[in-house]
């Protein structure tokens, strides 16, 4: 049966309750938030229809420009920690037989599925004094005794990482998965050494993906909201920390929206920048 | 030489994923009430306590009942869109599969923050429903993908061998189309469920004061100290969707599912 343009009104009828949920549950929100954000806010947590600009120009104060710029960073740093650990691991993934590979994508699934709650609480006994990894490096002999090792930067690292792993595994996996085995055997071939082949080889062919990964992997750290807060001092929040405190505690939905519009162009500028750089490497 | 380092890379990157599980596991057997890790003791009563004590108790009930209904709800949206966009030729449908992954792909508290100045607006803000439509549409694209998937896998000419013997529309899809696409449904299912289970930030934007679900329950708890039935819970869930997963790569294709995850934009 080929695919046939709809003739009927009754042809459309299949697509009326999706695009009508879609529509109403989330495009409607979406532009619910974008006209919040220009609202003027009462005092007592309510808010007026209005089209200011104050919403905004509080957001460009030193203090926020400062998380937003501090968010952008530790995302930015995650991506580039995951893609670096999880490049080589999934490329050798992809090579291993089918019953291997079935088993780590359900373990990495696993991880994928805890709650940011659950390693964020799993990260800080870990870090902790009481129940911490110290101890066992004390019972080793290598330190004297145990600290806690959180809240600090390397702990929201460690945690966010941990988090973004899975993902970025499973964003690699399709595209290295398809990747022409010959060309690294070619490599080898003519006498390159495995880490030669990989770096010389497999790494340019895949650069786009390593790109579109870096991308995708910074959106997702970017949403990160709970591991900062577990595992970090209040300078580690980010701006998902602020939003959320903004809209919930202190009742300013005009700000908090203002935030989270400021926050959909920024990402969306990034990828934009991104994407033409990337373009602009493929034709030089 | 390649072969050990290739081993020893693996064995460090299941040691860096299975660490924080090992030490909950462990704290979760813990016989006293405080995190000590080794466990002091051994004790199962952290994994009564979620079943006995009536706030994790509900907290349990409304984490499940919430990702059953909101991931049947994705799917519910997902299929009549997947199917429509395999049947038809309507190039501008494409911008509702669009939509359909966007919720997804931007940071969640974009996507709470827009459910939860939509459900204050429209005067609804607090009810448990609102958290089944926000999970389902924040979800939405898991089943999407799945199901997308699952329908260019149909050879077309049996759908075609169908209609040829006079068939309908109706015929064809309850017969031909569901039986082959209904392993996409559940796995389609299955991911939506799991992750509706552990999400945090959309349940808080939009019943956080109202409904407790096991994720806010945890994040509550924290701020008053630690307590081992976290810990149980946690490894409650870990196992849920371990075994969850397992089923997906029992009776289905998990590498090819994941495959197809990816080249979709997600």
């Amino acid at each position: 049966m080929r695919r046939e343009p709809p003739k009927t009104l009754g042809d459309y009828a299949p697509l009326l309750f999706p695009a009508g949920m879609l529509t109403i549950f989330f495009v409607v929100p979406f532009g619910t938030m974008i006209a919040v954000s220009f609202f003027q806010r009462q005092q007592g947590g309510f808010y007026t229809p209005a089209f200011v600009f104050d919403n905004y120009a509080r957001f460009l104060s030193a203090f926020f420009g400062g998380v937003l710029g501090f968010s952008l960073m530790l995302a930015i740093t995650v991506a580039v920690c995951c893609v670096v650990l999880a490049l080589p691991f999934t490329y050798l993934l992809t090579r291993m037989a089918r019953s291997v590979q079935v088993l780590w994508l359900v373990a990495l699934l696993s991880v994928l599925s805890l709650s940011e709650v659950i390693i964020g609480f799993a990260w800080s006994t870990l870090f902790s004094r009481t129940a911490g990894i110290t101890n066992v490096l004390v019972a080793l002999g290598i330190m004297s005794e145990a600290r806690a090792l959180t809240p600090s930067f390397a702990a929201v690292l460690t945690g966010m990482v941990y988090q973004a792993f899975p993902y970025t595994v499973l964003v690699l996996f399709p595209a290295l998965i398809r990747l022409d085995p010959t060309l690294a055997e070619a490599a080898r071939t003519l006498g390159a050494s495995p880490l030669k082949a990989f770096f010389t080889v497999v790494v340019p062919a895949l650069r786009n993906t390593i790109t579109a990964t870096l991308i995708m992997v910074f959106i997702f750290a970017l949403g990160s909201y709970l591991l900062p807060q577990l595992l970090g001092r209040p300078q580690h929040w980010t701006l998902s920390v602020l939003i959320t405190d903004q809209a919930i505690y202190q009742s300013n939905m005009p700000f908090a929206a203002a935030m989270a519009v400021f926050l959909v162009l920024v990402t969306l500028g990034l990828v934009a920048l991104t994407v033409i750089a990337g373009r602009k490497g493929e034709a030089a | 030489m390649t072969a050990f380092f290739r081993k020893f890379y693996f064995f460090l990157t299941a040691l860096f994923l299975a660490l924080p599980l090992i030490v909950v596991a462990g704290v979760s057997i813990n016989q006293k009430q405080t995190l000590a890790f080794p466990p002091e003791g051994f004790s199962t009563s952290w994994y009564g306590e979620i079943f006995l004590n009536p706030e994790w108790r509900n907290a349990l009930v409304a984490s499940v009942t919430l990702a059953l209904l909101s991931a049947a709800l994705a799917v519910a949206i997902a299929l009549p869109l997947a199917w429509f966009l395999w049947r038809r030729v309507a190039p501008w449908a494409n911008i509702f599969q669009l939509l359909g992954v966007a919720p997804f792909t931007l940071p969640p508290v974009i996507t709470a923050l827009g459910m939860l100045t939509f459900w204050a607006t429209a005067g609804f803000y607090g009810q448990p429903w609102t958290a089944i439509v926000s999970h389902a549409i924040f979800f939405v694209t898991l089943p999407l993908v799945t199901l997308s998937l699952g329908f260019t896998s149909i050879d077309r000419s049996l759908v075609e061998a169908a209609a040829t013997m006079g068939a309908d529309e109706r015929t064809v899809f309850r017969t031909v189309v569901l039986p082959l696409v209904l392993p996409y449904i559940v796995s389609g299912y299955a991911f939506a469920f799991v992750l509706s289970l552990n999400e945090y930030i959309v349940a808080y934007m939009t019943v956080g004061f109202t409904m407790e679900t096991l994720p806010i329950k945890i994040f509550n708890a924290l701020r008053y100290g630690y307590t081992p039935t976290m810990a149980s819970v946690t490894v409650l869930f870990v196992a849920t969707a371990a075994v969850i997963f397992g089923l997906v790569a029992r009776f289905g294709d998990l590498p090819k599912l994941l495959g197809a995850m990816a080249s979709d934009g997600k």
